[in-house]
């Protein structure tokens, strides 16, 4: 299935490589930098290319190129989506997924590759195995393994391997048992230009950090689970309860985990934070343009919008950014062409204001289409489909856990068309 | 040189008595193997400390050895013995590592010491030992392809395992070593449809996309005559088909695999829901492929969700185009038009290329709007950006030719054009239309040839062609105006550089210019060119993959990739169902057993009704014992034929027996059938 692996960086480092069957050649990658010097952005790079011996199945995350080899036919989302659990897998033993962590790690990073595929083929790949099998890195540990020469691998088989949960592993302990649960919605939404919604809809994720001894078997019920039509879950979590009782019933994995993901795309639904009043024009003559932005509060369930940023593409005639805002910082990079206008809290009572003026490239034609904004913000305490944990529900053990219920509600990929 | 001294002190680390400087050695060896630098000379060092106590460095010198065997098989050999006691320690673990590393290990010689690992752990006691041996079986098939009739026995054992640790494994195997032997899996196929939920999300995929094809062998298609293209149109014409038929009772297998799949729509992996979504595609009564929204009718309350962001790649917003434009109807193209107006002013220039064409299909698709569609790109026609204009006219051309009667004063409006427009696809494509229609422009027409003549010398290739194409057209409907200028057309084409242009002119001449030696196609010329064309049909970019198991690599770049596996036409009639039908003490079955009665077998052949038992039995029987007596003749016929020496004969000859064979089953059928009736 998968023949090797290269990770690439965007500067185009080959900096490091994986063979799981014979070594192919890393100057099979050429294929790689020809299409993405023709992409131009990284993004556009395409996921599936051909070349006359292989196809290069490749991801782009965390500004890292994850290019597979592949040489018979496979499901291209198969291996898609095994590179994405690879570059989670090292977020989750490394803090993130970075070209520095992954040098820094490179042994680890390895060993990781080696368990996780054999001969191209899936063979670890749940966290909680893998972490039996190889340790991940902790200062002290590492300090320990350096004098005494003590190793990182696990010597015993992790007995998930063998159980009906191969999620999870065997013989938890923890003094203080807690069970948290992230509740985190993110709306992607398309205003236009007068203000109205296009469209919008929620993706949501149950982020879970469990930390409970022994085999606990846990419910976790909603006031309102009929706003969840669609949904997608953790292998753990049972179906047929879902089905039949709308409530979600698991064996969690140890330690951190994604328990499921929902979608709500009813617009009724989907309420919209905050308005955008703006107004980017660009002149017929003298070569420069104007622009006013100015955000405020609209559905806001009376609490504060937090972390707002707003981000415009300018076109690439725009060379310069003469501005003033009444809160926040802003930053015209003329390079990227990227207008960064860094808000933070909003104030309902003194709305944050940028306006000013955009200097042209003379002599160039107006641009013909405005520029869209892309808005990032944060809520705290708020699920924004109004989505309430009822309660949670432990079987199987007696001891009595500590619970906790976050929720936060982010822009997703959040568009306002001028 | 400074690697060469690095590799001296790595040598001498790992001489060392300490672990922990050999584990150091062996960190920074594979750190070096990671960078894809050349750590081969270490091989005599390394190999040594395949023995070492230390699990860690074991491992990485596992790691190591893997990787550089094949280049030094002399000395990798001297690990082997390693490995082998290793296969028989008491842990699990280490008899597992041991057989993975001995045959990822590619050196022909080992290949019976492999072959025979791989048959022990086959039967071990651990599970984990069993996956690992299903791993093994490809490594070993790829190294000597000979061995693959015992691998294949091999997996028919592993097959039969009944824990789900394996269940992928094997599947993978089996896909990889032998796809064609569907008959191994008769006997395990229940198994794994109830397995199924608890293998690993990869296995899972692997196991969906092998029994689709399964299912297409053994199974009758559920949408009887009803070709899956046709399930929106004509609701009508399948009602009557229906009418005509026997009723379709689903094998209770087929039944069990729907809907043990479908759980797993819920999956987290996106590949497991793909797998199940082109399950429902391929194998799914068409009223149920609802639930994966896979029809495009169930896509459209969706329609909002392939709104297009100027920041999503390229690639995802070409597609959502795709799925907008198939989604189009009378009932919202108002709103997709609208939509589609925001995409022509974006900045992506191949965005707003691809957005025409796009506005041009739902033209095309949906009658109502076209006139619609055809005003919006007029308008386009002033845009600023040259590649807008020239692809609004290449769409208008396209769109122009279903009606132009009704669109004289467009056209007259693009023959101004061509002042301005530079790009050559463009000024072809208007000079085509002037051309063809000429006649509802008699008066610009000729003053465009006019111009077309004194700029020709200077024109792309294509523009070219499509000026001696107007000049032939006008000749032949406006000679008195245009027969100057059409000579001089040609005249300066006869002298072209290039030959194709040259070619061309030569032949237009013959045909459209009297002289006494022309032939009598020159009466024709009227018919030839101006012959009523029929109006283009503007296609999706994504037709014509249909045949491609949906989701694989090979219908996505619209090629058959190396080892894709056909999958197969539903049967005419369903083979034997109780192939499938597994001893009653196996636990895992004991439910289905009582599905696949002769009853249920029965109610499937030919859509006969429901009769009582020991009938239906009786008459699959009979039908196995014709299908038999197909088989014979088939054989009889090969024999005689080996004596023909000519090859096509033998061919032709076949072919006859096989028609031959196929009447005496029918007449079977048929006596079969006439018969039921009578004791009926």
């Amino acid at each position: 299935m998968i023949h090797s692996l290269f990770l690439i960086n965007n500067a185009g480092d080959l900096f490091l490589e994986k063979h799981w069957k014979s070594v192919i050649s890393r100057s099979v990658c050429d294929y790689f930098f020809e299409a993405r010097e023709k992409a131009v952005e990284p993004d556009n790079v395409p996921p599936v290319i051909r070349t006359p011996h292989h196809y290069l199945i490749n991801i782009y995350r965390e500004k890292i190129f994850f290019v597979s080899v592949i040489q018979t036919e496979v499901p291209p989302l198969f291996v898609i989506e095994f590179l994405h659990r690879v570059a989670e897998t090292f977020q989750d033993y490394f803090g993130e997924c970075s070209e520095t962590t992954i040098k820094d790690n490179v042994v680890i990073v390895y060993e990781l590759l080696e368990e996780m595929l054999d001969n191209g083929f899936p063979l670890a790949t749940e966290s909680n195995i893998l972490k039996e099998l190889i340790r991940p890195p902790t200062i002290l540990r590492s300090m320990v393994n350096t004098i005494t020469g003590s190793s990182n691998v696990g010597e015993t088989l992790p007995t998930g391997q063998l159980s009906n949960i191969p999620w999870r592993r065997a013989g938890v302990k923890y003094t203080n048992n807690e069970a948290y649960f992230d509740v985190v919605e993110e709306i992607d939404a398309i205003l236009d230009k007068s203000g109205t919604t296009v469209f919008a809809e929620i993706q949501g994720v149950i982020d879970a950090c469990v930390k409970l001894s022994g085999m606990p078997d846990l419910t976790l019920s909603f006031m309102n689970p009929r706003l969840l039509d669609d949904v997608s879950f953790h292998p753990c979590v049972r179906y047929k309860r879902w089905e039949s009782e709308r409530v979600i019933s698991f064996i969690p994995p140890d330690g951190n985990f994604q328990l499921m993901s929902y979608h709500i795309s009813a617009q009724n639904l989907v309420a919209i934070p905050i308005y955008v009043k703006q107004n980017i024009s660009f002149f017929e003559t003298g070569s420069s343009g104007r622009l006013d932005i100015t955000v405020g509060p609209k559905q806001t369930m009376g609490k504060t919008v937090e972390c707002l940023v707003v981000t415009v593409h300018m076109p690439k005639v725009v060379l310069s950014a003469n501005l003033s805002a009444t809160q926040g910082t802003y930053n015209y990079d003329p390079v990227t062409k990227i207008l960064l206008w860094d808000i933070g809290k909003l104030n309902p009572q003194k709305l944050p204001n940028l306006k000013g003026s955009l200097s042209l490239q003379s002599g160039a034609p107006k641009p013909e289409e405005n520029p869209s904004l892309n808005i990032d913000l944060k809520i705290q305490q708020l699920a924004i489909s109004g989505l309430k944990v009822n309660r949670l529900d432990m079987y199987g053990e007696k001891y009595k856990p500590f619970k906790g219920v976050k929720y936060v509600t982010k822009a997703g990929k959040f568009q306002v068309r001028t | 040189s400074e690697n060469q001294n690095g590799l001296i002190i790595e040598t001498e680390m790992l001489d060392s008595n300490k672990d922990s400087l050999k584990l150091e050695a062996m960190k920074r060896i594979v750190a070096m193997i990671a960078r894809g630098k050349n750590a081969s000379d270490l091989f005599p060092a390394v190999v040594k400390n395949v023995a070492c106590k230390n699990i860690e460095v074991k491992k990485l010198v596992y790691v190591y050895l893997v990787r550089y065997a094949e280049e030094q098989q002399d000395l990798a050999l001297l690990s082997i013995s390693t490995f082998q006691r290793g296969l028989k320690d008491p842990n699990q673990l280490i008899r597992a590592s041991a057989l993975r590393v001995l045959s990822s290990i590619r050196v022909t010689i080992i290949v019976p010491i492999m072959m025979l690992a791989i048959k022990e752990a086959a039967s071990d006691m651990s599970p984990y030992v069993r996956k690992t041996a299903a791993h093994a079986i490809p490594k070993l098939h790829s190294l000597d392809p000979e061995q693959k009739d015992q691998l294949i026995e091999v997996i028919e054992k592993l097959l039969a395992d009944k824990t789900t640790l394996v269940a992928g494994s094997v599947v993978m195997a089996f896909e990889e070593v032998c796809p064609d032997r569907i008959d191994l899996i008769h006997k395990n196929y229940r198994k794994l449809c109830n397995l199924l939920i608890d293998v690993e999300e990869w296995g899972q995929v692997v196991i969906i996309n092998m029994l689709t094809r399964y299912a297409r062998t053994q199974f009758l298609n559920p949408n009887v005559n009803v070709s899956i293209t046709h399930m929106y149109e004509d609701e009508k014409a399948e009602v009557t088909t229906l009418e005509k038929r026997k009723p379709y009772v689903m094998d209770p297998d087929h039944r069990l695999l729907l809907r043990n799949t479908k759980p797993l729509l819920q999956s987290r992996n996106a590949a497991v829901v793909m797998a199940v979504a082109q399950l429902y595609f391929h194998l799914a009564p068409k009223a149920e492929v609802g639930i994966i929204a896979k029809a495009l009718g169930m896509f459209e309350p969706y329609l909002k969700s392939f709104y297009i962001r100027s920041t999503d790649p390229t690639q995802i917003k070409i597609l959502k185009l795709e799925v907008l434009t198939n989604l189009a109807n009378e009932a919202n193209i108002s709103t997709i038009l609208r939509e589609f107006q925001t995409y022509i002013k974006s900045m992506d220039k191949d965005f707003v290329a691809a957005s025409i064409q796009a506005i041009g299909r739902c033209a095309t698709n949906i009658g109502e709007v076209r006139d619609t569609c055809l005003n919006g790109l007029v308008q386009l026609l002033s845009n600023r950006d040259e590649l807008v204009v020239a692809e609004s006219v290449v769409v208008i051309k396209k769109l122009l030719q279903m009606q132009p009667e009704q669109h004289s004063d467009i056209i007259k409006h693009m023959a101004k054009l061509i002042d301005n427009i530079q790009v050559p696809m463009a000024r072809a494509s208007i000079l085509w239309l002037i051309g063809e229609y000429c006649e509802h422009v008699p008066k610009i027409a000729p003053d465009v040839l006019r111009k077309m003549a004194k700029s020709f010398t200077n024109e792309e290739d294509i523009v070219k062609l499509q000026i001696i194409n107007l000049a032939a057209k006008l000749y032949l409907t406006n000679s008195k105006q245009t027969k100057l200028l059409t000579q001089y057309v040609l005249n300066l084409a006869k002298y072209d550089q290039n030959y194709d242009i040259r070619d061309r002119a030569r032949f237009i001449r013959q045909l459209i210019v009297p002289t006494d030696k022309s032939g009598a196609l020159n009466k024709y010329a009227k018919k030839l060119f101006l012959a009523l064309k029929p109006a283009p049909v503007l296609e999706s970019p994504f037709k014509d993959r249909d045949h491609f198991q949906l989701g694989s690599l090979s219908h996505l770049l619209n090629a058959k990739a190396a080892g894709y596996q056909e999958l197969p036409d539903w049967p005419e009639s369903a083979p034997d169902p109780s192939v499938r039908n597994v001893e009653v003490k196996d636990s895992v079955c004991a439910e289905r057993t009582v599905l696949t009665g002769p009853e249920g077998a029965g109610n499937r052949k030919r859509g006969r009704k429901a009769v009582k038992n020991q009938k239906s039995a009786s008459e699959s029987e009979s039908e196995s014992e014709s299908s038999e007596s197909e088989d014979e003749s088939e054989e009889e016929s090969e024999e005689e034929s080996e004596s023909d020496t000519d090859v096509r004969k033998k061919k032709v000859g076949l072919d006859w027996n096989r028609i031959l064979a196929n009447y005496v089953v029918n007449t079977l059928h048929y006596i079969q059938y006439t018969a039921f009736y009578f004791f009926k």
